[in-house]
């Protein structure tokens, strides 16, 4: 364990000292995170509200209710700022200039056809450069839309059930504000496509980090080869030390440099860019196992190339193809098919699936991650090992 | 017996595939004696070292270190051996001070002692001036120098040093041998490995001869020339088929051993002074134009002509 310890220590400092696992670990992926989170905001419009109009014509008691009840209220998330036109013409041409992302229109006679049960419909006006906001506010009026015909229903059952001549519109109005205060009986919680999506800030943040770290640990297992190549293993294995604590310096380095690269990345993300990591416990458990799973890999790859530079190429087109696929810089669990499957043969994949998770629940949730994880180290690992003992020969 | 020799070593073989690098060979060393390993390049001289340093498994024989068994995890033999590998063996990244401190602790030694021991280390080469200095901005012979430092550094019983010499230009080279005939003079066993005879003449107590993986002589240099006989050995620089008039001198009854070789003929006769008119008139009259003639008494290279047929340097 003391060689294994002074052979890390020796590492290290030959790694910070040409500044390259600096580089590679800490300044490029902090660096990608603001440049890609900068980028996706101003595409994505995060950290922006959707600048929606509202043209009610109708001024009822249903289109009322939309514009000040419903509306404010979507508007204190954040979402959205509500901008009432007086008419349908200016509102399409604030559409069309840019000004409005998107306006819902609320027809004459909307409210007293909801009332008397008869077909009823509101429209929303998008701009075909901007679908992403029509389809917002298209889910603001579709909403609203269900609730009012929950109401309805509601009360045409009342009127079904009670038989004899129509209901008087005085209590069609009590049963209809009776209904709509009712609790739903069934209700659907949707954390995944909510809660448990890490915001962008934290996924850029966390896949900039997990991508680079794959990079980062090279640096321990590689320099086996390189020291080979240099003849200073032969020093070394002829040095009083057993072979095991060769190879336990040169996985601790990496280790250690997955583990600062990891800590500084958390830190200065959470402090510069204000990523939310989650309950430090569980992303501790999360980057240990990304770190283990990333060196299983990184070793077995480095025991299949013949010289440090051949391991080099090798490792960094395995880190990208992992890093794709595992959805570091976009998320590829969201794709059709086999593709959202194939995500998971990605550690990369199972490091940030176990942030969302933590993000939603409680730090339970990123034990199957972390044992996914700590799969790959366990089989990745094994396989290197047998082979890094030929590879600590002179 | 073998447990009061500083290195013993007996019949150790390893091949690789179907090549046998190493066959048979066995020597020992005793504290304060230079044992030279001379041989041509590929003869199996670091073979051999690689086994007795613990780098390598072989496949039959034995060795002893200060009556310790080597393997390649015999942690406490290897504890005795200072190795000096034939190519550098130190990291660029770290300066000359930090070399010899990671090697000392690795030795077994505290912070404290291997700081001392380096410090002594860098003055016994010359190095204290460029101690703090990355070893990447050392001259060639600084790194050569540095690179045989580590190897003292834990007080070896058995210093092994592997064709040192290698690339090195003369001023070095002399260091280097000056320092090795010092050390031993202290009482350290040495190993040497050369493809130079003269390197093997200067500093070796008893020289081992070996070709195609087998010890195939071993004594003093006396010894060793003696297996020749007294002659003289002539080299005779000339134009012309050397191959056919080699062989017409070897047919001669004094000459006693006759090669042709790279624009030479290396002869091997009773007496040089009496026989060169006749070997001059033959060469001559075989149509070659002879530009030059040197006469040696019989050295390491004559032994090594007469034991294999073929010149060290082929």
């Amino acid at each position: 364990m003391r060689a294994a310890l002074l052979i890390c220590v020796k590492d290290l400092r030959a790694r910070l000292r040409d500044r390259s696992a600096l580089l590679i670990g800490i300044v490029v992926p902090l660096g990608l995170a603001f440049i890609f989170n900068g980028i996706f905001s101003g595409i994505s419009g995060g950290g922006t509200v959707l600048n929606l109009g509202v043209v009610n014509a109708d001024h009822g008691l249903a289109s009322q209710q939309f514009t000040s009840e419903v509306l404010p209220a979507v508007a204190r998330s954040g979402l959205i700022a509500v901008h009432p036109e007086a008419t349908l013409a200016r509102a399409r041409a604030l559409a069309a200039n840019g000004t409005l992302e998107a306006v819902i229109v609320i027809p004459a006679g909307f409210s007293a056809q909801v009332q008397a049960n008869q077909p009823a419909a509101m429209q929303v006006i998008g701009n075909i450069d901007d679908p992403v906001s029509a389809q917002v506010a298209e889910s603001i009026a579709e909403s609203y839309a269900a609730d009012l015909n929950r109401v309805r229903l509601s009360v045409a059952t009342v009127a079904a059930g009670r038989g004899g001549p129509a209901l008087p519109p005085a209590q069609i109005q009590a049963l209809s504000a009776r209904a709509a205060a009712a609790v739903e009986p069934v209700a659907v919680d949707d954390v995944s496509a909510q809660t448990k999506e890490l915001n962008q800030k934290s996924f850029f943040a966390a896949g900039m980090a997990v991508f680079f770290l794959f990079f980062t640990v090279q640096f321990g297992v590689t320099s086996l080869l390189e020291e080979r190549s240099d003849g200073t293993l032969a020093r070394l294995v002829a040095a009083p030390i057993g072979r095991a604590s060769i190879l336990g310096g040169k996985l601790l380095t990496s280790f250690v440099l997955g583990v600062i690269s990891m800590a500084v990345l958390v830190a200065a993300t959470t402090l510069l860019l204000g990523a939310s990591w989650g309950n430090p416990l569980g992303v501790a458990v999360l980057v240990v196992a990304a770190i283990l799973s990333a060196i299983g890999i990184m070793a077995l790859i480095a025991t299949l190339a013949k010289n440090a530079e051949q391991a080099a190429n090798w490792q960094s087109v395995v880190a990208v193809i992992l890093g794709l696929v595992g959805g570091t810089f976009f998320p590829v669990s969201q794709a059709p098919g086999i593709l959202s499957r194939l995500t998971f043969i990605a550690p990369q994949a199972w490091f940030l699936r176990g942030l969302g998770d933590l993000r939603a629940g409680s730090i339970s949730a990123v034990w199957i991650p972390a044992l996914a994880m700590l799969g790959f180290a366990v089989v990745t690992g094994a396989v290197a090992l047998t082979r890094l003992r030929h590879l600590a020969e002179v | 017996m073998a447990d009061e020799r500083v290195l013993w070593c007996h019949d150790l073989r390893r091949s690789f595939g179907g090549l046998v690098a190493v066959d048979g060979v066995g020597f020992y060393i005793d504290p304060g004696e230079t044992y030279a390993l001379l041989g041509p390049n590929g003869a199996g001289k670091t073979t051999t070292i690689s086994m007795i340093v613990g780098l390598l498994d072989r496949d039959g024989g034995e060795i002893r270190v200060a009556g310790e068994p080597m393997t390649t995890r015999a942690v406490r033999a290897k504890r005795e051996i200072g190795y000096v590998p034939q190519d550098l063996a130190i990291y660029p990244d770290l300066s000359g001070r930090e070399n010899l401190m990671f090697f000392a602790r690795l030795y077994g030694m505290s912070t404290s002692e291997a700081r001392r021991r380096s410090a002594e280390v860098l003055e016994l080469t010359g190095l204290s001036d460029r101690a703090r200095d990355q070893t990447k901005q050392y001259s060639g012979g600084m790194k050569r120098r540095l690179n045989i430092g580590i190897g003292l550094l834990n007080r070896p019983k058995l210093l092994i040093l592997d064709e040192p010499t290698v690339g090195v230009d003369p001023q070095s080279r002399n260091a280097i041998l000056e320092s090795v005939e010092a050390l031993s003079g202290a009482g350290t066993a040495v190993l040497y490995t050369t493809h130079y005879m003269e390197e093997a003449e200067r500093l070796a107590d008893r020289i081992g001869i070996i070709d195609h993986g087998k010890l195939i002589a071993e004594g003093t240099r006396q010894q060793l020339v003696g297996m020749v006989g007294e002659g003289d050995q002539v080299r005779l620089t000339a134009a012309g088929d050397l191959t056919r008039a080699a062989a017409g001198l070897a047919g001669r009854s004094w000459v006693r051993q006759a090669k042709a070789a790279d624009g030479t003929i290396d002869l091997v006769v009773d007496d040089a002074s009496r026989e060169l008119p006749a070997i001059l008139a033959d060469l001559t009259a075989d149509g070659l134009a002879v530009s030059s003639v040197q006469v040696h008494e019989p050295d390491l290279e004559a032994v090594f002509l007469h034991l294999t047929g073929r010149a060290l340097r082929d």
